[in-house]
């Protein structure tokens, strides 16, 4: 995580953002009725930055990710993306919900890669590619597919575009999962944990994938496992345990030489 | 390190001998089968013995003109109102899951209303409604209230027509079959979209598409490789029940045609079994097509889905 920037940035609403970071959350809350889930969590992604967030599981990890693109409403606390306020319009000291279009606008760009991939399994390799450019951004279908192909070159399945999901391994799904994404041009890209629901000798090939994103520039929040990945690719790193941001900087210093016991215990467990 | 060297070739099986064994015997099924065929040889003898079947009349009115034509008012009733009832289906599904309150409340009453009452009285019902509205008006509601306390002379309609005119035995009947249809439709409709994966409608959703989006191009045609098989299912139950249309009464249906040339000529049975002949024929068409279409959509695999959506074509 990058070091607190002094300025005050005014955003179009004229609210006060505290720097000009591209994620930018203040003391995030979420509770699930009687369970607080996420305790106050603050913390900035700069553009281009990649963040990988670690923690043991149930601590929040997803749910933050979920927040950020409002697939989850915040109980508490303020979350901005490329200087708008996550949900919510502010005005005059107040805060106004977001219609259902206005919200579904604002995650369009911001990208997602789940767990367990996610494809439509009833659309064809390029049809999950391209329904969201087509049918949200409406992208003329010829230019949709060119782009499509261009993606699917990228992450290394130029021949699978006619395939269906459920014929591909779940290390091409996750690889079409992050075409899908990134065909909508998102400025960040969040993943949660991309590569747990795969076998072992499949990880490495959605690792490439990232690291080669991460390489161009592409701001990523990654909640994941994979130390080795974030120790190399990452530019900080976000140990959560209970809802909490316990520990956070550089990653080869929090993985190297974690100052708080509960790192420690954390990392004992999974290096 | 000892042991035999590893080898390249994988290791024949040993040759066996193949199982030569004294089948089970199974002599009970012998005196079943004995049982069913005495039984069936005196059904038939029946058939060609008694004459209240008097099968050369049924054969020469079975083909009558008003009879194929009541056939075809019967195919058309059914295709309309499962149509009708399927469309319904979906909107009053999506009221259900929708979270409003007062949408999912109005889907329950709906459904409840009209899977209550039988099918037979809501037909009934309905052929009886111009007795509720002789006319049926357009205008604004409660006129004959706030006009007065306005002050206003007359009365704010604009339209008016005659309810019988309006609601044929026809209409009315088909009315009643497909609203009660929309309601099994919207609990067929409702378990689809619950079985599709909540992730689905994430992904989607995280992709910026907005909600009827997701319903249309993402929900609906996942759910429809669980809705498809108990539609088929509906589509025959809804053939036979067109029969329920001679009590609203629609004259011109098959089995009204039926019952009436049998009470005309006294000869009821033969047309009893002349209509049991035509809804088999019909349902047993619709059986077959049942077939093929539930295998094109297979549930559990989306091979189904994707060879209706490409044309098998991949
Ligand atoms: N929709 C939900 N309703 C109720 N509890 C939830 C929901 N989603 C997550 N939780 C709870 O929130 C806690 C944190 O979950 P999660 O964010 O998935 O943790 P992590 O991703 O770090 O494993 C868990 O205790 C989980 O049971
Ligand atoms: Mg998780």
């Amino acid at each position: 995580m990058s070091e607190q920037n002094e300025s005050v940035i005014e955003t179009p609403e004229g609210v006060e953002l505290p720097s000009d970071a591209l994620v930018v959350a203040e003391n995030v809350h979420k509770s699930f009725g009687r369970l607080e889930v996420l305790k106050g969590i603050d913390l900035q992604v700069e553009r281009g930055e990649v963040m990988c967030i670690i923690g043991p599981s149930g601590s929040g990890k997803s749910t933050f990710l979920r927040c950020v693109n409002h697939l989850e409403k915040l109980t508490a606390g303020r979350l901005w993306v490329n200087g708008e306020l996550m949900g919510y319009r502010q005005k005059r000291g107040k805060l106004y919900e977001l219609r259902e279009t206005e919200v579904a606008a604002q995650r369009s760009d911001i990208g997602m890669v789940f767990q367990r991939f996610n494809l439509f399994p009833h659309l064809t390799v390029l049809g999950n590619i391209i329904e969201a450019p087509v049918q949200v951004k409406r992208v003329p279908k010829a230019q949709a597919t060119a782009k499509a192909l261009d993606l699917l070159e990228r992450v290394g399945l130029p021949d699978k575009a006619t395939a269906y999901p459920d014929q591909l391994s779940g290390g091409q799904q996750q690889r079409v999962a992050i075409a899908r994404a990134l065909a909508m041009e998102p400025s960040l890209m969040l993943f949660d944990e991309p590569t747990s629901a795969l076998d072992p000798e499949l990880v490495g090939e959605v690792l490439d994938v990232m690291r080669d994103l991460a390489e161009n520039g592409m701001t990523m929040m990654v909640v994941t496992h994979e130390m080795g990945f974030a120790r190399e690719v990452g530019d900080s790193l976000v140990f959560m345990d209970d809802g909490v941001v316990v520990e956070a900087g550089d990653p080869a210093e929090v993985l190297g030489n974690p100052q708080h016991e509960r790192t420690r215990a954390f990392l004992s467990k999974v290096l | 390190m000892g042991g035999p060297e590893p080898s390249n070739t994988p290791a024949p099986g040993r040759p066996a001998e193949p199982i030569t064994a004294v089948p089970v015997r199974y002599p009970e099924r012998w005196v079943a089968a004995g049982a069913v065929l005495l039984l069936a040889s005196m059904f038939v003898h029946m058939l060609f013995t008694n004459d209240a079947f008097n099968w050369p009349f049924m054969v020469d009115h079975m083909f009558s003109d008003p009879v194929v034509r009541g056939v075809w008012v019967t195919i058309s009733a059914t295709v309309l109102s499962m149509v009708i009832g399927i469309v319904l289906g979906i909107v009053l599904a999506v009221m259900r899951l929708s979270g409003n309150p007062v949408l999912s409340t109005v889907s329950w009453l709906y459904t409840w209303f009209f899977r209550g009452v039988p099918r037979l009285v809501l037909a009934v019902l309905f052929g009886n409604l111009a007795i509720l509205y002789q006319t049926i008006e357009l205008g604004l509601p409660f006129d004959n209230y706030w006009m007065a306390w306005l002050g206003l002379e007359g009365d704010a309609r604009f339209f008016e027509i005659d309810t019988r005119t309006l609601l044929s035995g026809y209409v009315a009947g088909l009315m009643a079959l497909s609203l009660s249809e929309g309601a099994y439709m919207a609990e067929i409709i409702r378990a689809g979209l619950q079985s599709v994966d909540k992730g689905q409608t994430e992904a989607a959703q995280a992709l910026g598409m907005s909600r009827s989006k997701v319903l249309r191009r993402i929900t609906l045609p996942q759910a429809m490789r669980v809705v498809i098989p108990p539609t088929g299912n509906e589509t025959i139950a809804m053939l036979k029940d067109t029969a329920l249309l001679a009590y609203v009464p629609v004259t011109i249906e098959l089995f009204y045609q039926l019952q009436a040339i049998g009470a005309r000529t006294y000869q009821i049975f033969p047309m009893l079994v002349a209509a049991c002949l035509w809804y088999l024929a019909i349902t047993s068409v619709l059986m077959v097509g049942q077939y093929f279409i539930e295998r094109r959509f297979n549930p559990g695999q989306y091979g189904g889905i994707r060879n209706r959506i490409v044309g098998g074509a991949h």
